[in-house]
């Protein structure tokens, strides 16, 4: 297979970092090679532990529960990072989900 | 004592992505896929089912549980039932007979802890799959990934636990068969309309209405730990296992399907009878209780619901 181009994944708030191929979501990027940095809950777009937003970059998204993530917050950048794909090198913040809250 | 409910019959389940639903279900999980229908659901069945499909995937924004399904000996019994339901107070609504593929009219009603449920008592039958009903061989050599043999049962979260077992025991006959106890308070239930340590399950969450798992059985712990080399070689996105279970014993490996949703194949297990006490776990020994070898929750399970 080919090498897929690989982009720089950084939480704002710590600086931390990983590499994410284009191909690959961020979170399964995120658990082999920095864990910790995002919570990994179900990894199919469900169940709202891994939501962040992002601040910087462009990245495609797969389909996302529309009741972790609105219409208007995917505009704003909110996106469920095992759902999420890179297309640049990204910034992003963690977002406490609404299940961990409650 | 039984008021002629049988088995869980079908559940269908929303999924935000058919085709990668579809993927899993039946290519990963070894389900037989029976029938679609004209509003895209796709129909599955393990392969010693008798009834024509027990899983029904609904494409949906959101992942979760639409509704769980019983089937009753008799329509007599389904509209006894139904009477009863509504003395409960329970919303109860008749959906006509054919709004899934073959299946008669089915009763649905919603539980304290709101979710759906509904009793049926007519679905076509068309037999295990892949053997002949007559001097049948021990199983069909086409099947594929882990080989789930039946849907077994859900568990749920949810917050009315007594209103739900009051309706479940009371209304429908089952019995309570496990439970874990944090005091007085009965934080998870497992209760059962046959022989097997469950049927259905909740564990008390503050949210109605959510879906822990749905899962399907397996005939052996071979069988479990092959499961686990396929989550492996198709990369699918693991919970915890194989491990088990101290609740019920069961032997077992917990994983997600492509929209969140977790799915469940397990083994063996207790099984129960009506004079059975019931079997307590204390709270404090909840980790035990969940995953018996690692005696300690992984936080997915009580934070990761759909
Ligand atoms: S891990 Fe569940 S939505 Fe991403
Ligand atoms: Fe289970």
């Amino acid at each position: 297979m080919e090498q897929a181009t690989k982009f720089k994944v950084q939480d704002k708030a710590t600086g931390a970092f990983f590499n994410c191929a284009s191909n690959q979501s961020l979170l399964v990027a995120m658990e082999r090679t920095n864990p910790g940095l995002i919570k990994v809950g179900c990894r199919g777009g469900g169940c709202g532990l891994c939501k962040i937003r992002v601040v910087e970059g462009d990245y495609l998204t797969k389909a996302m529960s529309r009741k972790q993530v609105s219409v208007t917050e995917e505009a704003q950048g909110y996106a469920l990072a095992c759902r999420a794909y890179p297309r640049t090198n990204l910034m992003f913040e963690v977002v406490a989900s609404s299940q961990q809250t409650d | 004592m039984s008021k002629g409910v049988m088995r869980p019959g079908h559940i269908q389940i929303r999924v935000m992505d058919m085709d990668e639903a579809v993927c899993h279900y039946r290519d990963r999980m070894g389900l037989i896929e029976t029938d679609r229908d004209a509003s895209g659901r796709v129909y599955l069945k393990g392969w010693t089912e008798i009834d024509a499909y027990s899983v029904v995937l609904r494409q949906a924004d959101e992942p979760g549980m639409d509704f769980m399904g019983f089937k009753v000996v008799s329509t007599e019994v389904m509209n006894q039932l139904k009477q009863e339901l509504i003395e409960f107070g329970c919303q109860v609504e008749v959906i006509p007979a054919g709004e899934l593929n073959d299946c008669g009219e089915r009763v649905r009603f919603d539980s304290p802890t709101g979710h759906m449920f509904e009793l049926y008592a007519e679905k076509k039958q068309t037999g295990k799959w892949g053997i002949h009903p007559k001097n049948p061989d021990a199983w069909p050599e086409e099947l594929k990934g882990m080989r789930a043999q039946r849907f077994d049962h859900c568990l749920l979260y949810g917050d009315d636990l007594d209103g739900a077992l009051d309706l479940f025991c009371k209304v429908l006959g089952f019995q309570l068969s496990e439970e874990v106890v944090d005091g007085e308070l009965r934080v998870a239930q497992f209760i059962s309309c046959s022989m097997k340590a469950h049927d259905l399950a909740w564990v008390r969450h503050p949210e109605k209405g959510k879906l822990h798992h749905a899962s399907f059985y397996l005939e052996t712990w071979g069988d479990v730990l092959r499961a686990a080399d396929l989550i492996s070689m198709h990369d699918m996105s693991l919970d915890i296992g194989p491990t088990r279970h101290g609740l019920t014993h069961g032997q077992t490996i917990y994983f997600f399907d492509p929209s969140g949703n977790r799915s469940e194949v397990f083994c063996g297990g207790d099984y129960t009878y009506p004079d059975h006490p019931v079997v307590t776990w204390d709270a404090d020994q909840l980790g035990k209780a969940i995953f018996y070898h690692d005696r300690v929750l992984n936080e997915r399970f009580l934070s990761v619901v759909t």
